[in-house]
């Protein structure tokens, strides 16, 4: 108890000052808001803007602050290493495991490769996630802002970074209030020194999503990547050394729009973290506490919660937009309370339905009972069974595919000998990586219809013809197809075959114009 | 709380805790939530970008145009920028198709496909007034269609550069493509040029023919037309005996055209387009379907009827089929 006294003496005082939620302006506003002013009377003691109070977070440990450390190693180990990945594709394709290759347009994710016209499995992904983000903010409330979120993520490294450079909290507000001289300016300037090397390696890091990330590295140092791509990095260590580095909080507070819809889809029935008022207040020290024991609760005011919260806020104060349910605060007072000996969770992961029959008297329920509702279920449901869609959509997708657009001017030709033909404009998908043969064959039009291209020329004309397709590509052929005359056709079909060992097929329909049909 | 002289004046909204501005309507207050100050700095800067902004871009309009600004920049001196750097990027494609005889870019397929997208470019600017956008021509007007493998002078790449080149019955080049049918509306009675009619109608097996007709076409038609109607390209008689037919196949209209023949114009572009847009557009046309192969050992272009091809540019004819 006494530890906790002296360790909240200190604290108490920092916090004394602050004025959470409350308006603070500085005297010059006032001044100069009063010389504006033109209508008599006395000028209002109103401040229409708020300084920006700093977050000087304290360290903690704790199941919490655990995982979120496990986080930050999984997501940060991510976002900078798969690009590294090789995935060896042969010699027709990038070898890069995962790549965005807008200039190719394709899409690879190790054995998967998208192609513009499948970007249905991206809508679909993002729909996942849509759901996704139902799912676990009506099952755990705002985890995503807690843990994942990259704004969430970057702004604890650079919390740690501060930490590094300039102590825990304490020491960081005084070194804060410290007039500045050779000591302050050099750790401030190591301090953002890091910063940007770490906003650097951030935006270079994306860059290389984008294209062959050891070949791109190499042009980079030596001048030589495309203009966009030093914007890209130029812009993206800007915003990660400005919102990671100085707006942190600011940002889930003031910018964000996440907070308000994750607010929107929380009900009665959501975890969050929250303050067991019923059995913390009031409030009192542990002296006073036992002397009067029946006057007071289990919080003991030692401001451990506010003190560790990396948005800097009050948690007692109820559910908050600055809330990112980290439970970091969960983290602080457990540990105060196993110090005190009361029993831990007076700040915890519960749903308000839970704690009002807690308050009525009910016996605690565990938190992961929570979970066990059928919203939750359905949610879990749909997005599961998109999963299980887009899987067998992908597993069973074809890897030859044939579209086919008849010219429009002029829809049909009329030739020498009375035949008719009409032009198509045929796109051979090969999405193999290797090069392939592809027949293509008329069907469904009268007997003797032939068909050529500008390549095989009329001389080779013939009921189907082979054509060859790289790896990995579209072949845009124009077709010419002639019936024969005094024959009559409408709607047939391009059937293409793969001619290698899978023999993949498919088709496309179509019509055949006549000089009588328009 | 904010130690400040006014404090005494500060009034709080009792349910949500929070100042109240003093502003009232009707009863109802406004309640202090002060913006953050960043806010605010964010806010002057994007005026103190504006005013740098209008400095330097176009941006106050005047009387007849806008202030230039201080770079001086305008969305037209971009385009001409990106049009001077497209035309240099063009530069030595457009130097090799002029430098490439017509048999060695018919098998280049990369240059010639080059050729035929600069030739569509160019097609669309000059040629689809007459042919078309999708030069299939006009019949109503006797433009000829440029997607069929009938044509009226030819239709190798040669064939159908020399047209571009010079024209058919241009005033412009003494070598333009020249002849004319003779009007028979004075020579023939009605019922001869009918007999006339149902035999050309014959020669590509339309109707049962006519003796007499047969008779008058041998010692009419026949020296420009072939024995059998297949028309001389060299002297652009169209083919008779095949189905297509410049000005129309109904018996008013090839015997209106045996009486008194149109004769189709197209103008040489040798005056207008430099000889590498001509070559392009002959890449073009010859691309639509119809071109024709070179034929290096043949004498006379006449009746050998090559599978495709398309009456290139234009002219014109008498009856005609073919």
């Amino acid at each position: 108890m006494s530890e906790v006294d002296s360790l909240d003496t200190p604290e108490k005082g920092a916090d004394a000052k602050r004025d959470w939620g409350a308006a603070l302006g500085s005297v010059e506003t006032d001044a100069i808001a009063a010389s504006r002013r033109t209508s008599p009377g006395p000028p209002p003691p109103i401040k229409l803007y708020q300084e920006r109070k700093a977050v000087h977070n304290k360290r903690i440990d704790g199941p919490f602050r655990r995982f979120k450390w496990l986080v930050m190693l999984v997501t940060l180990t991510i976002y900078y290493a798969t690009p590294w990945i090789r995935w060896d594709r042969g010699p027709y394709a990038p070898d890069q495991a995962v790549l965005i290759d807008l200039a190719n347009r394709r899409f690879y994710m190790f054995d998967i490769e998208i192609w513009p016209h499948e970007f249905y499995f991206v809508a679909g992904l993002l729909i996942m996630a849509g759901i996704g983000l139902f799912l676990v903010t009506t099952a755990v409330g705002r985890a995503w802002c807690g843990y994942a979120c990259p704004q969430t993520v970057w702004t604890d490294v650079f919390q740690h970074v501060d930490r590094f450079f300039d102590g825990d909290r304490n020491a960081r507000i005084k070194l804060d209030k410290a007039p500045w001289g050779a000591s302050k300016t050099a750790r401030r300037l190591g301090k953002w020194g890091v910063y940007l090397l770490i906003s650097f390696w951030t935006g270079g890091a994306w860059i290389m999503y984008f294209a062959d990330a050891p070949t791109l590295t190499y042009e980079f140092w030596r001048g030589e990547a495309a203009m966009v791509a030093y914007a890209t990095v130029a812009i993206l260590t800007f915003t990660t050394f400005w919102l990671g580095g100085f707006m942190r909080e600011q940002v889930c507070i003031y910018m964000c729009p996440w907070p308000r819809i994750q607010g929107a889809m929380l009900d009665e029935k959501s975890l969050i973290v929250t303050y067991k008022d019923w059995r913390g207040e009031k409030r009192g020290s542990v002296k006073k506490a036992a002397k009067n024991p029946d006057a007071y609760g289990d919080c003991v005011d030692c401001l451990q919660c506010v003190a560790v919260c990396p948005t800097g806020i009050d948690i007692r104060e109820g559910q908050q937009i600055g809330c990112i349910t980290c439970g970091l605060c969960i983290d602080a007072c457990d540990k105060v309370m196993k110090d005190i000996g009361r029993p831990r969770g007076l700040i915890d992961y519960a749903t308000l339905d839970q704690c009002e029959a807690e308050a009525a008297g009910a016996p605690a329920t565990p938190a992961w009972k929570a979970l066990l509702r059928p919203r939750i279920f359905i949610y879990f449901g749909v997005w599961a069974a998109i999963g299980a869609g887009l899987l067998f959509a992908l597993g069973t997708r074809s890897h030859t595919d044939i579209t086919v657009s008849p010219d429009r001017n002029p829809p049909f030709m009329l030739m020498k000998d009375g035949s008719v033909r009409n032009s198509f404009t045929l796109r051979l998908r090969n999405m193999e990586a290797r090069p392939r043969d592809m027949r293509v064959t008329l069907v469904g039009l009268p007997e003797g219809s032939v068909m050529w291209t500008d390549q095989i020329g009329r001389e080779g004309a013939a009921e189907s013809q082979t054509i060859p397709v790289n790896a990995d590509e579209t072949r845009i052929v124009r077709a010419y197809v002639v019936i024969p005359n005094g024959t009559e056709a409408g709607e047939f079909a391009f059937e293409v075959t793969a001619l290698d060992s899978q023999g993949e097929k498919d088709s496309a329909d179509t019509k055949f114009t006549l000089p009588g049909d328009l | 709380m904010p130690e400040n002289a006014n404090n005494a004046n500060k009034r709080i909204d009792e349910p949500t805790g929070t100042e109240l501005v003093g502003h009232e309507w009707d009863g109802i207050e406004e309640l202090n939530t002060p913006l953050p100050r960043w806010w605010l700095w964010t806010f002057y800067a994007t005026i103190a970008w504006a005013l740098v902004y209008v400095i330097l871009y176009p941006a106050w309009p005047m009387v007849s145009q806008a202030t230039e600004g201080v770079f001086g920049w305008s969305s037209r001196g971009d385009l001409q920028t990106e049009l001077a750097d497209a035309q240099q990027a063009r530069t030595a494609i457009f130097e090799r198709i002029g430098a490439t005889d017509l048999d060695a870019l018919a098998n280049d397929p990369e240059l010639l496909n080059q050729a035929i997208v600069g030739g569509e470019a160019a097609f669309k600017q000059h040629c689809v007034q007459c042919h078309g956008a999708g030069a299939a021509g006009y019949e109503e007007y006797g433009y000829p269609n440029l997607n069929d493998d009938d044509w009226l002078w030819g239709g190798t790449l040669s064939d159908i550069e020399y047209t571009l080149t010079h024209g058919v019955r241009w005033e412009g080049s003494g070598e333009t493509r020249l002849t004319y049918m003779p009007a028979f509306g004075e020579i023939f009675q009605k019922s001869e040029i009918d007999a006339l009619v149902a035999h050309v109608l014959s020669l590509s097996g339309e109707g049962p023919g006519s003796a007499s007709g047969a008779a008058l076409f041998e010692t009419n038609c026949s020296a420009c037309h072939g024995v059998d109607g297949a028309g001389d390209r060299a002297q652009g008689a169209p083919a008779l005996n095949d189905a297509i037919w410049l000005y129309g196949k109904d018996k008013a209209s090839i015997a209106q055209q045996i009486r008194a023949p149109r004769h189709g114009v197209m103008p040489g572009w040798s005056d207008k387009l430099d000889p590498v847009t001509i070559r392009m557009l002959a890449a073009y046309v010859h691309s639509r379907g119809g071109g024709e192969a070179e034929a290096p050992e043949l004498p006379a272009e006449d009746e050998t009827e090559t599978a495709d091809e398309v009456a290139t540019t234009q002219t014109s004819g008498d009856d005609e089929r073919g």
